[in-house]
């Protein structure tokens, strides 16, 4: 047998330990499996690959794949990514470890946890953070689950087809198979009533338009349901948070603070709520304690809410988180600060608004939703065919203009240049009117 | 060996009755509560919520486990223990003294189905 | 492990700042109506570069990995991560690829997902694989839609129960309940196997199917499989496979030769893919034939899955090819009953039969109890442990004893390894004996000492 890296085992060592169990050869400890199902073919797989081979095959795969210059957003962000965060996720300490059972060796997940809780609740306003969801529709999907089980007798909920159309495909996907009524809505408000549980409403359009909530927490909860918004967290560096709308939850997705789009994750979904319904909250969550010596430190609380304990009585079956995702988070924020954060608002905002003014001027496009504030994302109805023109776009080396409801999206972030942007303007002005 | 009180009811899930006239007083075992460890939280009903007999009205909550509160009784909760939502230790302290909700009954006849003392230390042990 | 203790916040000084971002604004200044704008003053902390690399590097030595110690946590399969992963993970190729990028633009992105596919198919005798899910439990709920799914296309709509075992996963009963199934448990025999006359009266036109873990949470392989894949199919139900107990059958025993028609695989476990202290995973689902049909209709994740994750297992298969992937199983097993027999003379052990990837001790044979002192506990094992530098098996898991110590130690520890776990074990056991108080105050050596859980949960501090 040739050594493999991974499996330490001697012929001798292999001999040593069938001797101390008692049998004779590795087959014998399957002796309590029907022959039927022992696999003795040969595996559909390749050969085993060296390392250097490893990364000529991975080399040769990148190759097949286009770098573009992404312009567009609808859930991930193409942000800038600071190296100090690679080298922090990549710390064996924090990437090898399980989850934090074992709170005495296991204070530097604990802690960062504790603090991308902290970090939550103040860009949401929210008094409570959980230690993250997989990505954020998921999360919008358990808010509404939430919002049923805190609100005794009413199952049903009100989801705003303004949501992007990821968040929508997967909340549809959540609430089909249990008993949960669900009402998809353009003007959520219409659709208010005595056995509503919950709303959902974006903070950001799928078009991109910043929304005015006024009056809304106000009109869902005098109709005794909860407000759930969901946001852009990096956005909420400038705009109105979900608490100051007076929402009771809020969710969304971290990726646009500084986690790469890596083909759409791991990313980490976040979810935050008013303290009231803390007990209701899916997912883990890490709290401060004190140990035998009185020192300060954290660990996994409130699990008489979770799957593990509660079993088929638990509001949620998420058992894991996005841990490191929500690390790569936290360390993102750290870097940034409240500056940081704004800037790379006002960067992308005027560099968005820039691409619009230019991409009016060319006459390819008009507007869809005059007047209305955007930030990084907006939607221009297209006056030349959408193929030719993504077409044009795509030999020009950019991934821009998707189409969506029958327009089509931008995105700007700081990460793209000014050049960047007059080059984009310039393969548009190439597609005939 | 847990205390059991002579002149209380008792469910077959570990809460117990105390009569006052059409009210029933309803708290947990010391039983119960040697059973859950250290209680950090009671989620009780509100005054004003129905409950029947056999049906959860809440629950209680130590580090490592979660258990249901199933009301012995049904009827209209007019007093909920408040003091408990600061101090639920108090259900490991006193479990006899720290009543959880006060039902006004709709059917004092439930009570022919509870067990009495003598009844329920065969089952809490 | 030395103990430090800041928060991020604590090292905030105003005007100082840790980012690096173009300064020369370039276009005219974009406004938003006031009306929509922040109120409040967001705190973030503000720190420079070099205080978030010291700070998250003191953390970091607070924590305890796999690269650290071994680590043989029960039905969690802690084995070495590869760091050719890492390296492919990050490739540039991959990296900066958007998710809704047109299908022409991402076929290097696409041939990976359709060779992991392939290969996670051979590995496991299913026929196609969906990515999207991020987690185990999340592979559960997603496999328990297609359930559905299955069924409800059949007009089969009565079928609303699902059978789980008493030693299932808590994940299980989770799953089901949240995917509007109702759970019936079945009980295990004495021999810690699902009982099949107990299944047979469960069985009927209301059942769905079964979830089964197998081998199962207490290490053993479900020999009667083959039976009770039959009896369910009769009944018109459909077999679940919880791929969390995986790893032994890697390279010997195929989920879909054993009868299951959909099945998860957590790639964080048996794949190699680092837990990150609890994710990112991935748990992708995969079915068989009769479930085909309706695999991509449950959407239960964003974009495409954890697609950074499946590069990392996807490198660790290449590795390991159709050559190596035949000894991974029988090694996770051999360590697991090399040190179950050399442990049974101090540990209880209840079932002595041959197992698998993992076992369960039921808790010292001498605990050490003594006229005015408790004997020593699982979680005093546990603790003490950590005093010796590794990782503490999984504790009161499963829910069948009240002792329980589960251990998994995988096919990449080697034989000192395992010797030098066997005589700490050993060494805590006589300990325990001796005066069960040295453990009763362990861990000593940790960081910190043991919490305060209760006050913790009582008074929830969840946020600076």
């Amino acid at each position: 047998m040739a050594g493999f890296a991974y499996f330490p085992h001697t012929e001798d060592d292999i001999r040593i330990m069938l001797e101390r169990i008692g049998v004779r050869s590795l087959d014998d400890l399957y002796s309590d499996v029907p022959a039927d199902f022992i696999y003795n073919k040969e595996y559909e797989l390749p050969d085993a690959l060296s390392e250097q081979e490893v990364r000529n095959f991975f080399d040769e795969l990148g190759k097949k794949n286009t770098q573009l210059k992404v312009f567009v957003g609808q859930g991930a962000y193409d942000h800038y990514v600071p190296s100090v965060i690679p080298y922090i996720t990549s710390r064996s300490e924090f990437l090898t470890a399980y989850t934090p059972y074992q709170c005495e060796i296991s204070q530097g997940t604990l802690r960062y946890i504790f603090e991308w809780q902290s970090m939550v609740c103040r860009l949401t306003g929210m008094d409570v953070s959980n230690a993250s969801m997989y990505d954020g529709p998921s999360a919008a999907a358990e808010a509404l689950r939430m919002a049923v089980a805190c609100t005794r007798k009413r199952n049903k909920v009100v989801v705003s087809t303004k949501l992007m159309q990821n968040v929508l495909d997967v909340v549809k996907t959540y609430l089909k198979y249990p008993d949960i009524e669900v009402v998809y809505a353009w003007d959520v408000l219409e659709e208010l009533g005595p056995d509503v549980a919950g709303v959902i409403v974006p903070s950001i359009c799928r078009h991109g338009v910043i929304q005015d909530l006024s009056g809304v927490a106000d009109a869902v909860h005098a109709a005794g349901a909860l407000l759930i918004e969901y946001c852009d967290p990096s956005a909420l560096a400038v705009l109105k948070t979900p608490a100051e709308w007076g929402a009771d939850i809020a969710v969304g997705d971290g990726q646009s603070l500084g986690i790469p789009l890596c083909y759409g994750g791991p990313y980490v979904g976040f979810l935050a709520c008013k303290s009231e319904y803390m007990r209701k909250l899916p997912g883990r969550i890490v709290g401060q304690a004190t140990d035998s010596d009185g020192k300060r430190c954290f660990v996994l609380t409130l699990q008489a809410r979770e799957q593990h304990i509660r079993r088929e009585k638990a509001t949620s079956n998420i058992c894991s988180n996005q841990s490191l995702m929500a690390l790569w988070v936290t360390v993102y924020l750290s870097l940034m600060g409240p500056e940081g954060l704004r800037k790379v608002n006002e960067l992308s905002c005027a560099g968005a608004h820039y691409l619009y003014d230019e991409l009016l001027k060319t006459g390819r496009f008009e507007e869809a939703f005059p007047g209305r504030p955007f930030l990084k994302e907006f939607c221009l109805k297209p006056l030349v065919p959408v193929e030719k023109l993504q077409q044009k776009l795509l030999d020009a080396g950019f991934f821009a203009a998707l189409e969506l409801d029958g327009y089509v999206t931008f995105c700007v972030t700081e990460k793209r240049t000014k050049e960047e942007i007059d080059a984009l303007v310039a393969a548009v002005k190439e597609v005939a009117l | 060996m847990s205390k059991i009180l002579d002149e209380l009811l008792y469910s077959d899930s570990h809460e117990w009755v105390k009569v006052d006239g059409n009210i029933a007083i309803i708290g947990v075992s010391d039983f119960a509560q040697e059973e859950m460890g250290d209680i950090t939280y009671v989620d009780a009903p509100a005054e004003g919520d129905s409950v029947a007999k056999g049906e959860d009205f809440g629950a209680l909550e130590s580090v490592k486990a979660s258990s249901e509160l199933y009301s012995p009784v049904s009827g209209t909760v007019v007093a909920v223990n408040e003091e408990l939502e600061d101090k639920p230790e108090l259900i490991n302290e006193d479990p006899y003294g720290a009543w959880i909700i006060k039902v006004e009954m709709s059917d004092t006849s439930e009570l022919d189905g509870l067990l009495n003392a003598a009844a329920y230390a065969e089952i809490a042990k | 492990m030395k103990y430090y203790d800041k928060l991020i916040f604590e090292l905030s000084h105003p005007g100082r700042t840790g980012y690096s971002l173009p300064s020369a604004q370039q276009y005219p200044v974009a406004t938003i109506p006031a009306n929509l704008l922040r109120e409040s003053k967001l705190e973030l902390p503000e720190v420079s570069e070099v205080d978030v690399v010291r700070h998250y590097t003191n953390l970091s030595q607070m924590n305890f990995g796999v690269d650290t110690g071994f680590y043989p946590l029960g039905s969690c399969t802690m084995k070495y991560n590869p760091k050719i992963n890492e390296e492919i993970a990050n490739h540039p190729g991959f990296a900066g690829l958007h998710p809704l990028q047109p299908a022409e633009t991402v076929k290097g992105a696409q041939e990976v997902i359709d060779g992991l596919d392939a290969s996670l198919a051979a590995i496991t005798g299913m026929k196609h694989f969906t990515f999207l899910p991020c987690a185990g439990a999340h592979g559960e709920l997603t496999g328990l839609m297609l359930m559905r799914e299955y069924h409800m296309a059949r007009g089969d709509s009565a079928r609303v129960k699902v059978i789980v075992p008493d030693s299932a996963h808590g994940t299980n009963p989770a799953s089901a309940a949240v995917c509007g199934l109702q759970i019936v448990e079945v009980k295990s025999g004495a021999d810690g196997l699902v009982d099949v006359e107990s299944l047979k009266p469960l069985l009927g036109p209301d059942v769905a199917g079964i979830m089964m873990t197998n081998p199962n949470t207490l290490g053993l392989f479900e020999r009667q499989i083959g039976e009770i894949a039959k009896l369910v199919h009769e009944c018109g139900g459909l077999l679940y496979y919880d791929g969390a107990n995986m790893n032994p059958l890697l390279g010997k025993v195929r989920p879909g030769d054993m009868g299951f028609d959909i099945m998860h695989l957590n790639l964080h476990k048996t794949f190699s893919t680092p837990h990150g202290g609890g994710g990112p995973g991935s748990g992708p689902v995969g079915v068989g034939e009769r479930v085909l049909p309706y695999l991509r209709i449950p959407k239960t994740s964003g974009f495409h899955g954890n697609f950074g994750v499946m590069l990392r297992a996807y490198a660790y298969i290449l590795m390991l090819g159709k050559q190596n992937v035949k000894m991974a199983g029988p090694f996770a097993t051999l360590s697991a009953n090399y040190i179950k027999e050399s442990l049974k003379d101090c540990y209880k052990l209840p079932i002595p039969t041959v197992c698998k990837h993992e076992f369960v001790f039921d808790g010292l044979i001498n605990d050490g109890a003594r006229e005015g002192k408790a004997g020593a506990t699982t979680l005093d094992v546990a603790k003490r442990l950590l005093d010796y530098g590794f990782h503490a098996p999984t504790i009161y898991f499963p829910l069948l004893f009240h002792q329980a110590l589960m251990i998994e130690p995988t096919e990449t520890e080697s034989l000192e390894t395992l010797d030098e776990f066997i005589a700490v074990m050993k060494k805590i056991a006589a300990e325990a004996a001796e005066d069960p108080d040295i453990l009763h105050g362990a861990p000593h050596n940790a960081p910190i000492g043991r919490p305060d859980e209760t006050a913790a949960a009582r008074n929830p501090i969840l946020k600076a």
